[in-house]
């Protein structure tokens, strides 16, 4: 394995980790598809924050897309709960709205934004070795994106760990956490925040659609395979980092994108649990005479 | 203005193919749009969108050209496969829909990329223009496209005619459509297919993720203005195609914009005035309803509590200060004078010089309120058994909501009471 493949699977498996512990909790609070929405709807933070700026600075990107990430959940919400828009129309109505918005800007400021959608819906994992970050004093690090996704990382990892009781409680008994006095909406929002957050740091790397197939895919996997959080969470951390490093070979072998190649793997593996999952899986609920008991969370 | 009139008169041919083919799309995908909006099946069409892509791109590997039908059936077979993917995930697993919707969007978009990229990087000359299924190019519309936009349209609106009953009971009421015998399974079949049909032919004017707004953000919209499908169908439509003739007018004024997000811009535009502006179901609707009804509440709350005031004194027709209503009975003191103001306009409180008392119509209105309060009382203590201590709380709700009929159905039933649970006299009617 020479050192650029190195970097591109490290990079890979730092986003799909990030991706999949948040994914977990959204699809069990089935909020798959605003995860979705968030993808998109960062967009025209992304290209905001670049224009006040003036440059393509990571900090400041990561804090417009965010808010923007923050504000697509808030509309969805809104349309939802105070105007009464059905869930999934509020929530097709608002990201699509917010795309456009960002696709709207970029072609007014053609000249002094250095983005185009293809790089936001499929990016260019391949680059990644190639903008590598180097002191004052030529010490050579590695590429930046491996040093920013590992800082999202362990944001990500501190705030599940520090937190994971109240996540735990507000995703599977939104009325129980309320009655000991959680606030499901604070934690509605720092969800998304963290959503919006790994969405951006990732989608110049592998753009929005791995951002979701690495959100779906393999929580929705583990998910088939264990009835335990805590397992689920590391299980589809594996899968994710599993489909990191083949996807880099098969995109290899194939010339294609090596996102493209990741989510190929990600369906692989769910089609795969899909049919031989030992406790869910289409093989053993055609054997079993009484359907498994419902999800008991330890 | 010479730009609206240049436009308007259509005299570029180019202009002429982009404003039609905009106009034919955005109205026939709204039409349909409507059907899936309805069924809570919204996203989907999200899911077909993208999964258009790698249908595309196995049509051109395995023809090696760009004959336009064949991507347009490959597209089409693979935008059928995702769908069959998400029914069949839902209903053989224990995943739930949202997730098998993103799950399929995702990875057949994944396949997708992998196979454009693959094309584009085996130097195939062919290849250039694939990937105006990714983004879509309104503004490069020629004639050819015309023709088949008009003639999925045609086919999408007169399905939609012939079929109308069918689609509405599916949409609305399936155990019912099932029961008298529809093929419910076909008529699904053939709604999915038309969606399909939409998104595909779509996707080459305003691309993958905008399609889906195409679909969803006019039959949304419209919802809000009709209760009647038929009609919604129609204002969706006509929504549709003016944000398409708006979009590709935007695009003829500034080349260098995009016809395909503006025509999204403006219709979500659209869209969101219709959530917050529409008559009754809007939001500022919905909100002035509330206020209004507080404020009749309010009202009756106030002349209530002068009769009640006169009562236990024995003497009715004095005059009170708002001090002493507000220590009666608790209300802001701001909005008690902005009420009495407007009961006195209606004549129904007088204002001397001690303050405020019933005239003979407030007096009237005070009973009626009384009457229903105690009359509700008496119907929870007597039909109902709960305790005579428990009802006051729930007879001060429901005595602004009784209407006469029912004040009459309560008086026959309990008959003709004189007095309520607390022994207290019930007003009776004059």
């Amino acid at each position: 394995m020479n050192l650029d493949a190195f970097w591109i699977i490290l990079t890979g498996s730092l986003v799909a980790v990030c991706c999949s512990l948040l994914g977990c909790f959204l699809i069990l609070r089935r909020m798959a598809m605003v995860g979705d929405a968030i993808s998109h709807a960062v967009l025209p933070g992304i290209v905001l924050a670049f224009l006040f700026s003036g440059t393509r600075e990571v900090w400041s990107m990561l804090l417009g897309a965010a808010a923007l990430g923050v504000a697509c959940t808030f509309l969805i919400e809104f349309f939802h709960k105070k105007a009464r828009v059905s869930a999934d129309a509020s929530i097709g109505v608002t990201f699509t709205w917010l795309f456009a918005l960002g696709i709207i800007l970029i072609s007014v400021y053609a000249g002094q934004v250095d983005l185009d959608q293809d790089c936001v819906l499929y990016g260019e994992i391949a680059y990644v070795p190639l903008d590598t970050w180097i002191t004052a004093a030529g010490l050579h690090l590695g590429p930046r994106t491996v040093w920013m996704m590992g800082g999202v990382l362990a944001l990500i990892l501190l705030f599940i760990l520090v937190f994971y009781k109240q996540l735990y409680l507000t995703s599977f008994d939104p009325a129980f956490a309320t009655a000991i006095g959680l606030s499901t909406t604070l934690w509605y929002y720092l969800l998304m925040g963290a959503v919006s957050l790994t969405t951006v740091a990732a989608f110049e790397s592998v753009g929005a659609i791995l951002v979701v197939a690495l959100m779906v895919g393999p929580p929705a996997t583990a998910y088939l395979l264990t009835d335990n959080l805590k397992v689920m969470l590391g299980l589809s951390s594996a899968c994710g980092i599993v489909a990191a490093a083949l996807g880099y070979y098969l995109a290899l072998w194939l010339n294609g994108s090596v996102a493209g190649a990741i989510s190929v793997i990600i369906g692989l593996q769910f089609s795969l649990a899909f049919v031989l999952s030992p406790t869910h899986g289409l093989v053993s609920r055609s054997r079993k005479v009484h359907p498994s008991p419902a999800v008991v969370p330890s | 203005m010479n730009a609206l009139w240049e436009f308007l008169s259509m005299s570029d041919a180019n202009v002429r193919y982009v404003t039609l083919g905009s106009v034919l799309l955005a109205a026939s995908s709204a039409v349909v749009g409507c059907f899936t909006v309805l069924r809570k099946r919204a996203l989907v069409g999200d899911a077909v969108a993208h999964a258009v892509l790698p249908g595309v791109c196995l049509a051109f590997l395995l023809s090696g050209e760009k004959n336009p039908l064949l991507l347009l059936l490959g597209s089409f077979v693979t935008g059928w496969l995702s769908l069959i993917a998400i029914d069949t995930i839902t209903s053989k697993s224990r995943i739930k829909e949202d997730t098998a919707i993103g799950l399929v969007l995702s990875v057949f978009f994944g396949v997708g990329i992998l196979f454009l990229t693959a094309i584009q990087h085996s130097g195939n000359e062919n290849q250039s223009g694939l990937d105006k299924f990714l983004f879509g190019s309104a503004a490069a519309l020629v004639g050819q496209d015309l023709i088949t936009f008009g003639a999925v349209a045609t086919l999408l609106l007169l399905s939609v005619l012939l079929l109308y009953k069918e689609f509405k009971l599916v949409s609305f009421d399936m155990a019912y459509a099932r029961t008298i015998g529809l093929p419910v399974r076909a008529l699904e079949l053939v709604l999915t297919t038309l969606t399909v049909l939409a998104v595909v032919v779509g996707i080459q004017s305003v691309g993958v993720v905008l399609m889906s707004a195409m679909l969803i953000t006019p039959a949304a919209a419209a919802r809000f203005w009709t209760d009647r499908l038929g009609v919604m169908v129609t204002i969706a439509a006509l929504m549709s195609a003016v944000c398409g003739a708006a979009g590709a007018f935007v695009s003829f004024t500034a080349p260098a914009m995009p016809t395909g997000p503006w025509i999204v811009m403006i219709l979500s535009l659209l869209a969101i005035l219709s959530f917050l502006l529409a008559p009754r179901r809007g939001l500022v609707a919905r909100l002035l309803l509330q206020r209004r009804v507080r404020r009749q509440m309010m009202r009756e709350n106030i002349l209530k509590t002068l009769f009640l005031l006169g009562e236990s004194k024995n003497e009715q027709g004095l005059s009170y200060t708002r001090k002493q209503i507000s220590e009666r009975r608790k209300m802001p003191l701001l909005t008690m004078q902005e009420s009495l103001r407007v009961l006195r306009s209606k004549g129904l409180v007088t204002h001397g010089s001690s303050g405020w008392s019933l005239t003979e119509a407030g007096m009237k209105e005070a009973q009626r309120v009384v009457r229903l309060h105690r009359l509700w009382e008496l119907y929870l203590t007597e039909y109902l058994q709960v305790a005579s201590d428990h009802v006051h709380e729930d007879a001060e709700s429901i005595e602004h909501v009784l209407t006469p009929e029912l004040e009459k159905r309560l008086e026959e039933l309990l008959n003709y009471p004189t007095a309520d649970p607390h022994q207290t006299v019930i007003p009776q009617q004059p």
